[in-house]
């Protein structure tokens, strides 16, 4: 760029004047970092400090900023440049002075540290440009929910009073969900002692009476596409009919279907016609409307009833489900006292192996059962055969450690809840994923259970129809840092279809898959990334002539952003895109780049720092750091005292997955001595802001092996390791292990 | 006394829970348990129980009357109160346990061998008779109350304390002479033959 001015500013504030030679930093700047403008201020943060650059800004014509101060997560706001100018921050506070003792003897390879972290700030900010939003903007207000139950309808409702346009497209001929099914509810309020009608009621009434919301029953969607701020929607009904909608961004709250009871013949269901699941009894309950309740086979009323908890769940047996759907415990107490209510006398017994009440009703509905006799018993049922007078429970009970039968009138099987999360893209394309083979087979393997194998939500991406699914068929959302942020940006999980919930959860729920959901569609609207990132100008662009039409790019994006077009070239959908750069990492030829981050931003850096020759006896090795995670931790090392070596060069990575191997190999034949890669725990239980992005650059990793065959170089020399933020004292010991390794195979021979 | 028992049987039939509750001292807790068995594993007696206060309250809700009421378990309970002090539930277990023992001798279904059980007797009889706790009464009726023979051996192996005790004036040989005893004996016990009358009349027991 013509224009480019570089203005690098040091700050001898915070020690920083006293611990280094901030002259021989500026005459750095100005030599190596080829900045046009340097200065230096005792305190950089403070109003003058920042005034002086934005001086320098105004009247002389720098553009290009370089921080030599704090860590990059510091004084964030008083360094705000942003979309004028392009910021660097040379970390030389947590990243030097502070991590380094404060002592004669390493002045010396303290200084070469921060005047390193110059040279790189320089470098960085000359291959960056201000970003620029994308130019597809979103024009679509309207809330689009998929599911019209308790979450479904809470979501509506929020939205609405937002002021946002709403519509519920639902499966059956009426609004209500699961809990639409019941007599009575769970208390969700003080006092938690006694069953309330349902919420739903109140909730159809609210959503018929809002002009805000448009209903479509017996509906589903046959095709979604578009992107956050206008996905395009077409809402087919039973009839035949269809309307194509508009909308900005989608909330799934398709909910859960009881789990098939007729799986569990040694309970004795489909046997005995007294042998309900827990819907049936709803059922029953709402026939008998606060009247005796009747058992099925002759009508008789109810004196006895069973039920037998977790049935045909929490189970590694084939069929069952290997989860607890988190809300039976409660339910089966509920309609034990469904009888207990109407008649004391009636006995009813609560067959346990573990009660689980979670939830703030839980421990008090809990105790209202008990106080009302109901009979909870720690027993393994065996099972459930047909007996003279009515079903015969056979089980152990564990406390008195006795095998026992029970005959019943009425046996209810606290069955679970299976989520209706649509096709598992990730099973369906097979080991399309190259990274994720494995994974996709283990999670077959834990899967016996049945998913539904109809599409919800029928998207046109490239990736497949719906949502990703994470474990057990329920959808991917998350939960960790952000909960209903799934995999499809735009598109927010709300309710059972992203973890086994109750209905106060699912409310809860539904009011902040509501939120995110406007905060989707108004980022659109303004071109910026949604989230994590939220309100990033930046996204990624693609160089068509060098593109060789790999797909990488397009497989690995964790988040479904990048289709195909009709000349088979990857199609970037900006609003659909986190920033997360995994796409830039995949990219066998680096045509992907960000305007402030891309394989030049951090390779240029890679390559300013300075390699001193073989007999100086001075390794460098590279730290490449996640900066949502490792980055912080570092940074928070620094801030308790800790130390690491004064060999190591850090820059972080917006996502692990961001690190092209160009940057490793581009390294290692520059001389540095080794490569530490620290990115989020991935897996299921997976704490990468971006999803797959760790797990994609674990897997690209673990093929560098070959790459470090090729150099003849050990391959103790690149490790990969997974950092929690909280890792404050292990990050910089991993930054050690590098330093010792090194020193025990001794340097790369490919210094100059 | 078996009479009370069978009209005890016939009145809760098959709802042990219930008569618990009706006839217990803090009975009406035992639903309350959540079987958590933090109370059994913090009695200091715990091991030597045959059924410990978690199992006894599962038994009771199970209907086991009859292997309840004649179990010895509630009569080991030393009333440390450590269980009281850890139930998360908030149960007064140590009253229960009480409770439970008493209702058993009630209804006449205590063991008849249990040593605790049997103090308990010795301890009433001997507090009733003039109102003043006799200790050295009791304390020989406590050494003779397995037989003759082991009483000897027992007075023996202790003669040295009571000898000590003598000599401190901590016990007097003279209160094998009838003993002090409180002001109006007569009055004590027509008090306590009323009281009786009272509790039976509440229980609906008849003799
Ligand atoms: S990989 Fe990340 S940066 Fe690339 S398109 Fe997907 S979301 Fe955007
Ligand atoms: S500690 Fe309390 S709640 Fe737990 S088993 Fe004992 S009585 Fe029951
Ligand atoms: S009070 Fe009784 S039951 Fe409770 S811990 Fe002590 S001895 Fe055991």
């Amino acid at each position: 760029m013509a224009d480019m001015k570089i203005g690098a500013y040091i700050c001898k504030g915070c020690g920083l004047g006293e611990r280094l030679d901030c002259d021989e930093l500026a005459t750095i700047a100005k030599r190596d970092g080829k900045a046009q403008v340097v200065q230096q201020h005792d305190f950089l943060c403070s109003e003058d400090g920042v005034s002086m650059i934005r001086n320098d800004i105004d009247n002389e014509g720098v553009n290009r900023v370089v921080i030599a101060a704090c860590s990059r997560r510091a004084k964030t706001d008083a360094f705000n440049f942003d979309g004028e100018v392009c910021v660097a921050r040379a970390n030389l506070r947590e990243g030097v002075i502070w991590i380094r003792p404060d002592e004669d003897e390493f002045q010396e390879t303290t200084q070469e540290m921060a005047a390193d972290y110059v040279r790189m700030g320089c470098a960085e900010v000359k291959y960056q440009t201000p970003p620029h939003p994308a130019e597809e903007r979103g024009c679509h207000e309207a809330i689009l929910v998929v599911g019209g139950g308790v979450s479904g309808m809470t979501a509506a409702l929020e939205a609405a009073k937002a002021g946002y346009p709403v519509h519920i497209v639902e499966k059956e001929a009426q609004l209500g969900g699961a809990v639409g099914q019941m007599w009575k509810d769970i208390p969700m309020h003080s006092p938690y002692t006694d069953p309330v009608e349902p919420v739903t009621r109140r909730l159809i009434e609210e959503v018929e009476a809002n002009e805000r919301i448009t209903v479509h029953l017996s509906s589903r969607l046959t095709k979604t596409s578009g992107a956050p701020g206008r996905f395009s929607a077409d809402i087919s009904a039973e009839s035949g009919s269809t309307t194509t909608e508009n909308f900005g961004a989608i909330v799934m709250a398709s909910g859960a279907t009881p789990y098939d009871a007729s799986k569990l013949p040694e309970l004795g269901y489909g046997k005995s016609p007294d042998v309900v699941d827990r819907v049936e009894m709803e059922k029953l309950a709402i026939e008998a409307d606060g009247g005796p309740i009747k058992r099925p086979s002759d009508g008789k009323e109810v004196k006895k009833v069973t039920f037998i908890q977790c049935a045909g769940q929490r189970s590694e047996k084939e069929g069952h489900l290997p989860y607890c759907s988190g809300d039976c415990c409660l339910t089966s107490i509920k309609q034990a006292m469904y009888f207990k209510d109407r008649n004391p006398d009636i006995e009813t017994e609560v067959l346990f192996t573990d009660l689980r009440t979670p939830g703030a009703p839980g421990e008090d509905f809990y105790r209202s059962g008990q106080d009302k006799e109901v009979t909870f018993r720690k027993g393994v049922v065996s099972e459930v055969v047909a007996g003279s007078n009515g079903p015969v429970v056979k089980f152990k009970d564990l406390i008195l450690d006795e095998d026992v039968e029970e005959e019943a009138d009425l046996v209810v099987l606290a069955t679970g809840m299976v989520p209706n999360s649509g096709v598992d893209i990730e099973l369906a394309a097979g080991p399309n994923v190259e990274g994720e083979e494995e994974e996709a087979q283990t999670d077959s393997e834990g899967n016996a259970i049945e998913i539904p194998v109809e599409s919800v939500l029928n998207l046109t991406y490239r990736q497949g129809k719906d949502l990703p699914h994470l474990k057990y068929g329920f959808n991917d959302s998350h939960f960790i840092c952000f909960p209903y942020e799934t995999r499809r940006t735009g598109i927010y999980a709300s309710g059972p279809v992203r973890r086994p919930m109750d209905t106060p959860q699912a409310i809860e729920d539904a009011t902040g898959a509501a939120l995110k959901a406007i905060q989707a569609l108004e980022n659109a609207k303004l071109g910026r990334a949604a989230h994590p990132r939220s309100g990033d100008l930046s996204y990624p662009s693609f160089r068509k002539e060098g593109c060789t039409q790999c797909k990488r790019c397009t497989v690995e994006c964790p988040f479904g952003a990048i289709d195909e077009d009709e000349e088979r070239y990857p199609k970037f959908n900006e609003a659909r895109c986190r920033r997360c750069g995994t796409c830039m990492g995949a990219c066998p030829v680096r045509v992907i780049s960000f305007e402030n981050y891309s394989v030049d931003t951090v390779g240029q850096q890679i390559k300013n720092c300075d390699i001193p020759d073989e007999f100086d006896e001075k390794p460098r090795f590279l730290v490449l750091a996640c900066e949502n995670d490792a980055y912080p931790a570092l940074d928070m090392a620094a801030m308790q005292g800790n130390s690491y070596s004064q060999w190591a060069r850090v820059i972080p990575v917006r996502c692990l997955g961001s690190v092209n191997t160009i940057w490793i190999t581009d390294a290692l034949n520059s001389g540095y001595d080794g490569v530490v890669l620290m990115g989020c725990k991935k897996g299921d239980d997976y704490q990468c802001h971006f999803v797959k992005g760790s797990e994609m650059a674990h897997y690209r990793m673990s093929k560098i092996d070959d790459t470090l065959e090729q150099l003849n170089l050990e391959k103790e020399r690149v490790e990969t390791y997974e950092v929690a933020i909280t890792d404050i004292e292990r990050a910089p010991k991993l930054i050690n292990d590098m330093a010792e390794t090194i020193d025990k195979i001794g340097m790369s021979p490919f210094k100059f | 006394m078996s009479d009370y028992n069978q009209q005890m049987i016939e009145k809760y039939r098959g709802n042990f829970l219930k008569e618990v509750e009706a006839n217990v001292e803090e009975g009406d807790w035992v639903k309350m348990c959540m079987q958590c068995g933090v109370c059994s594993g913090s009695c200091p007696l715990g091991p030597h129980w045959e059924h410990p206060p978690q199992e006894i309250f599962m038994m009771i809700r199970a209907n086991k009357r009859e292997d309840i009421l004649s179990s010895s378990s509630m009569w080991m309970c030393t009333s440390c109160y450590n269980c009281i002090a850890r139930c998360p539930r908030g149960l007064p277990i140590t009253h229960i346990m009480h409770g439970l023992a008493t209702y058993a001798k009630r209804l006449g279904l205590a063991p008849k061998e249990q040593p605790t059980a049997k103090f308990a007797q010795l301890f009433w009889d001997n507090l009733t008779k003039t109102g003043r706790v006799n200790e050295l009464k009791l304390g020989l009726s406590l050494y003779f109350m397995n037989g003759f023979g082991e009483g000897i051996k027992t007075a023996l192996k202790m003669k040295d304390v009571g000898l000590g005790m003598l000599k401190t004036k901590r016990m007097t040989p003279m209160e094998m002479l009838g003993g002090h005893k409180c002001k109006d004996v007569k009055g004590l016990q027509a008090m306590l033959k009323k009281a009786e009358e009272l509790e039976e009349a509440r229980i609906g027991k008849r003799g």
